[in-house]
């Protein structure tokens, strides 16, 4: 396998509603500085792969076809990928894979959602007959996990608050963040409505119209470069007798293939920043046991210690992440882009010091489809 | 052997799309009786507008207004149109070139009959009268070498609704069937796997982690334990109860899964992980193929559950 | 590169309407099975799955979920999904097995197209803003194409009746085929127009369906069959969305694909083309003679099973080599209206 590197990243200003650009604009608006931040140009682009969630979202069926020409597709090969929620990191392990396999030396992935040409509670829950409707809205499938990690790990009820407020004062020093909220404090946080107790208002993510582009490619192009030092997948049953729904062991395979690909024994020494796919507060320390960062039990006192904060051992969503923006389809390449941007050393104000080693992490709602990469400084 | 259970699924949405400028100016200038069209980068003008260019990937920008009068370039004739379709009555798809363009748009052309069309044939818009700013503004095309209707004054437009309405039957799997049947005369019917021996209610089309077909049925009572749940704080689009109430995971005595109902007959700040529960039912009469003919469980009064006899569920 | 090679393939009876669910499940767990035990694999052998299908299809979001039950996929497994036909997620697990870390994978499609009425369902692959709100369907689309073809003098309508007969005689040695019989192209030009210039025909059937292909690199491939049909070439490329600016009686994307792909000196191969006149207008674009034997199994005219007609083209044509009847052979699959994205999968057979 070849070695292959992130050389630009692009994304767009993420807000509750894009009106200013059709669906094509949205995903320009990412790609052309991805394709500038690479300093490539259209005749470098050997193929495209575009990720998104649900077709419903948007109401196109395989928008791939009709956004050809606005991807720059036309005479190239084009893939579409739809893992649920982590699509956007599957996007880009195949785009990677593009690369890594000799079939092409530059890639461009985009991934995309427009959240507000529908409405994705609806598309979620169009009624499906002989189905029992979900009576407790988006996060009340999400809820009653989160209670049940509290109740294993013993976790004291703050700790949500703390990540929710780290990641919403991290968002407010990123640009293209949906949210900026720079005086959010853990006591705000905790005053703010419980919408699904134990989940508060302010520990749950926004609904974002967004997109992230990436191109990949085999050399660097512009000087700068994160070369892909591992990438992962893995996915069970979204529920089957005995699933561990807090520490799903896909996730926790996903991991050990990826840590052992990237020859990392210690993943919280030889970490030094991770991007993972947070959409409710307490999701930080569910994976970061999943992930093996820390021990069963232990995430919440990493976070607790302030260890996640930009600064601390293991700096989690220096970009606000998704609690501070969500456009579903993109947020797992959001997280590959950003963990990219901090071994690049591209990410401003939000820039983790001397990060080497990052992690980009997405999963699916159902937390059953794991999909991750490792970035580092240097060519392996 | 009897077919399972099916019943319609109908998938309708209002899509509210913004346009940005190129789509919008094409728009906007519908609504004016005005077709605009967009040069490409190798001279020809498109109609409709592309926002990028096909050959270079380009943004494209500079805008040229074309006729609403133009050529038929193809064509097929539909005897029966479908739902949603321009018109109620036989008609011809067409792509035409309208006067200027260089390229063909697709639309529909009253033509009455296939004798009535043919390649080459003049053609003219025919405009709605309350025009909103879509493709649609156009009522359809109609054989004729005269002029179309002359521009008129009106706002631009910056979205445009796109509702869209697809029908489809749902039906249940041939293992489900016997569940949503039970489940008309009360009955609570599992499937257990051969392989593996868990039992899944409702039962699946396959075990999930053995990928065979359940076989066995097993019929559960009411009652189970609570693993785990949330308190419902917040107001949603289709609930059907005042919140606060408790959504909760239902481990069914026998069941080696749970799943999500509601919990009523106790304050929320009293509910309890491993609380022990039973299943209010309906009245018999509203009873349907459906799991909402338990209305919702209550607790029913055993002493909760230890923590170990419901550990490897959540 | 490594060689990689189509070493099993299985695929469920074409028929107009199933029983099961949308998700798939039903028809996929007796075709891994089948593919499996063929081969004398279990899934514990299989080092990365991928599937196509589609949501709007079955008419709900993440209908593909659920599919994963028909795998029994725990201990959990290396997996991927496109929201294409099944031949593009070959096209991805052959691209994860050239990167090495893994020997073989199992990629799947299913769609019940019963379950909603197709031709509207497809109408909302068009552009969103200026096409889908006149809900074109895919016969009156087709027929503008074929029309124009038959202007330009490239085809006529007893040119197309031919490849309907020829599909349906075909078929008749196909156990799987929902359409088949012996029938003139005579007969058929007396029956009345569905789309003129498209009779029914013309146009691919209704189908639900389901179908898997087993790939393996190297000599786990020699292994596993006795002539594994190695892919020599495997390419796909897109056409723009825009067909009023496009040629819609030639496929700039099929032409480069079959070129990139090595297309000369195929004996067989099978074509996915849903229209009679889109077979001749692939034959071609790709460049196949009148000495190449065009979809011995009877084609998609034959069955359409929507999201693995594709995948099927190539496991009929990858068959042709393992059962030694050809030594090149060629399997294509298109997506998208009008032939916008078409795919080519090259193998042969090595002594």
């Amino acid at each position: 396998m070849r070695p292959a590197a992130v050389v630009g990243t692009g994304q767009t200003h993420h807000a509750a509603k894009r009106l200013d650009v059709s669906m094509a604009g949205l995903c320009r608006e990412a790609v052309d500085r991805a394709m500038a931040d690479a300093g490539v140009d259209w005749p470098d682009i050997d193929a495209v792969v575009l990720g998104k969630a649900p077709d419903l979202f948007e109401g196109v069926m395989m928008p791939e076809l009709f956004l050809a020409d606005a991807l720059g597709a036309v005479g190239k090969p084009l893939l579409r990928v739809h893992t649920a929620g982590s699509v956007g990191g599957s996007t880009g392990n195949v785009a990677a894979s593009l690369v890594q396999s000799g079939v092409h030396d530059r890639v461009l992935a985009v991934a995309f959602e427009k959240q507000s040409e529908s409405n994705a509670m609806w598309a979620l829950s169009v009624p499906t007959p002989f189905t029992m409707p979900v009576h407790a809205g988006a996060g009340g499938y999400f809820a009653p996990h989160v209670r049940s990690y509290i109740r294993r790990a013993g976790a004291p009820e703050h700790v949500g608050a703390m990540v929710a407020a780290k990641d919403r004062r991290n968002g407010a020093k990123n640009p293209y963040a949906h949210l900026k909220q720079p005086d959010i404090t853990v006591e705000s946080v905790r005053a703010s409505t419980m919408l699904w107790d134990p989940i508060r208002y302010d520990e749950t993510c926004p609904s974002s119209d967004g997109a992230c582009a990436v191109v990949i490619s085999s050399e660097p192009t512009s000087g700068r470069a994160a070369w892909i030092r591992a990438t992962a997948m893995r996915t069970e049953p979204t529920t089957f007798a005995g699933r561990d729904q807090v520490n799903p062991q896909a996730g926790r395979d996903a991991a050990s293939a990826l840590w052992k690909q990237a020859g990392i024994t210690d993943p919280l020494s030889q970490v030094d920043a991770a991007e993972i796919y947070v959409p409710f507060s307490w999701f930080e320390p569910m994976w970061l046991e999943n992930l093996g960062f820390t021990d069963v039990g232990q995430g919440w006192k990493l976070t607790e210690a302030g260890q996640t904060e930009i600064g601390g051992l293991l700096p989690v969503n220096p970009s606000g992440g998704v609690l501070s923006s969500n456009p579903i389809g993109a947020s797992g390449l959001l997280r590959f882009a950003e963990a990219a941007m901090q071994v690049m050393g591209t990410a401003g104000e939000h820039q983790v010091d001397g990060a080497r080693v990052a992690l980009g992490h997405a999963y699916g709602g159902g937390s059953q489809f794991f999909a991750m990469w490792v970035v580092g400084s240097e060519k392996p | 052997m009897t077919r399972p259970l099916s019943a319609p699924l109908d998938v309708g949405f209002d899509y509210t799309r913004s346009l940005g400028p190129t789509l919008g100016r094409f728009l906007s200038d519908l609504r004016r009786r005005r077709v605009t069209g967009i040069r490409g980068s190798d001279g020809r003008v498109h109609v409709p507008p592309l926002e990028y260019d096909p050959v270079t990937a380009e943004r494209l920008s500079e805008f040229v207004e074309v006729a609403a009068t133009g050529v038929v370039r193809g064509w097929s004739w539909t005897p029966e149109p479908l739902e949603g379709q321009p018109l109620d009555r036989p008609f011809a798809w067409a792509l035409i070139q309208l006067d200027g363009a260089d390229t063909s748009l697709l639309h529909a052309v009253d033509a009455g009959s296939p004798e009535g069309i043919s390649t080459g044939a003049r053609v003219r818009a025919r405009w709605r009268g309350d025009r909103v700013g879509a493709i649609t503004d156009i009522e359809c095309f109609e054989i004729s070498d005269a002029p179309a209707d002359p521009p008129a004054e009106a706002d631009d437009v910056t979205m445009v609704t796109t509702p869209v309405n697809l029908h489809y039957t749902h039906s249940a799997s041939p293992t489900e069937d016997p569940f949503l049947r039970g489940l008309m005369e009360g009955r609570l019917i599992a499937q257990r796997c051969p392989e593996c021996e868990k039992v899944y209610f409702p039962p699946r089309p396959a075990c999930p982690t053995d990928g065979v077909p359940t076989t066995d049925q097993v019929d559960l009572a009411d009652r189970g334990t609570i693993t785990t749940f949330c308190v419902v704080n917040v107001p949603f689009l289709g609930q059907r109860i005042p919140p606060p109430y408790v959504s909760a995971y239902v481990l069914l005595d026998g069941a080696d899964i749970p799943f999500l109902h509601l919990l009523l007959g106790v304050a929320p700040e009293d509910v309890r992980m491993g609380m022990r529960v039973e299943a209010v039912w309906k009245p018999r009469e509203e009873w349907g193929p459906t799991m909402q003919n338990i209305d919702h469980f209550k607790p029913s009064g055993e002493p909760d559950a230890p923590f170990d006899s419901y550990s490897q569920h959540l | 590169m490594r060689d990689i090679a189509v070493v099993g393939f299985a695929q469920t009876p074409c028929v107009r309407e199933t029983d099961g669910t949308t998700n798939g499940v039903e028809m996929l767990v007796p075709i891994f099975h089948e593919v499996l035990g063929g081969l004398g694999l279990t899934k514990a052998d299989i080092g990365f799955w991928c599937s196509g299908s589609s949501d709007y299809l079955a008419g709900r979001a993440f209908s593909f979920v659920s599919a994963v039950d028909a795998i029994g996929a725990f201990p959990p497994i290396a997996e991927s999904h496109v929201e294409m036909d099944a031949a593009w997620a070959l096209y991805e697990a052959w691209v994860k097995l050239l990167c090495g870390e893994v020997d073989t994978a199992l990629v799947y499609g299913f769609g019940k197209s019963s379950a909603g009425q197709l031709r509207r369902v497809l109408a909302m692959q068009l552009d969103p803003y200026l096409v889908t709100p006149l809900w074109p369907d895919t016969l009156g689309l087709a027929g503008i194409q074929a029309r124009m073809g038959i202007e330009a003098g490239l085809w006529d309508e007893r040119s197309m009746a031919a490849v309907a007969a020829r599909s349906r005689a075909a078929a008749l040695s196909n156990p799987l085929a929902q359409l088949s019989g012996t029938v003139s192209a005579d007969e058929l030009l007396d029956l009345p127009y569905v789309a003129e210039p498209l009779r029914r025909h013309d146009c691919a059937p209704i189908t639900d369906g389901a179908a898997t292909i087993v790939l393996a690199a190297g000599d786990r491939a020699r292994e596993l069959c006795e002539r594994p049909a190695w892919i020599t070439g495997f390419e796909h490329r897109t056409d723009s969305p825009s067909f009023g600016t496009r040629d819609l009686t030639t496929s700039p994307s099929a032409v480069a694909a079959g070129k990139a792909a090595g297309a000369d000196g195929v004996e067989v191969a099978e074509l996915h083309a849903p229209f009679t006149h889109q077979e001749i207008l692939l034959r071609q674009a790709l460049g196949l003679g009148d000495d190449v034997g065009v979809n011995p199994s009877g084609g998609v005219l034959a069955g359409n099973p929507m999201f693995s007609a594709g995948l099927a083209r190539i496991g009929e044509a990858a068959r042709r080599v393992h059962d030694g009847t050809a030594s090149k052979v060629l399997g294509h699959a298109t997506s998208g209206p009008l032939l916008q994205q078409n795919l080519v999968c090259v193998m042969e057979g090595r002594e």
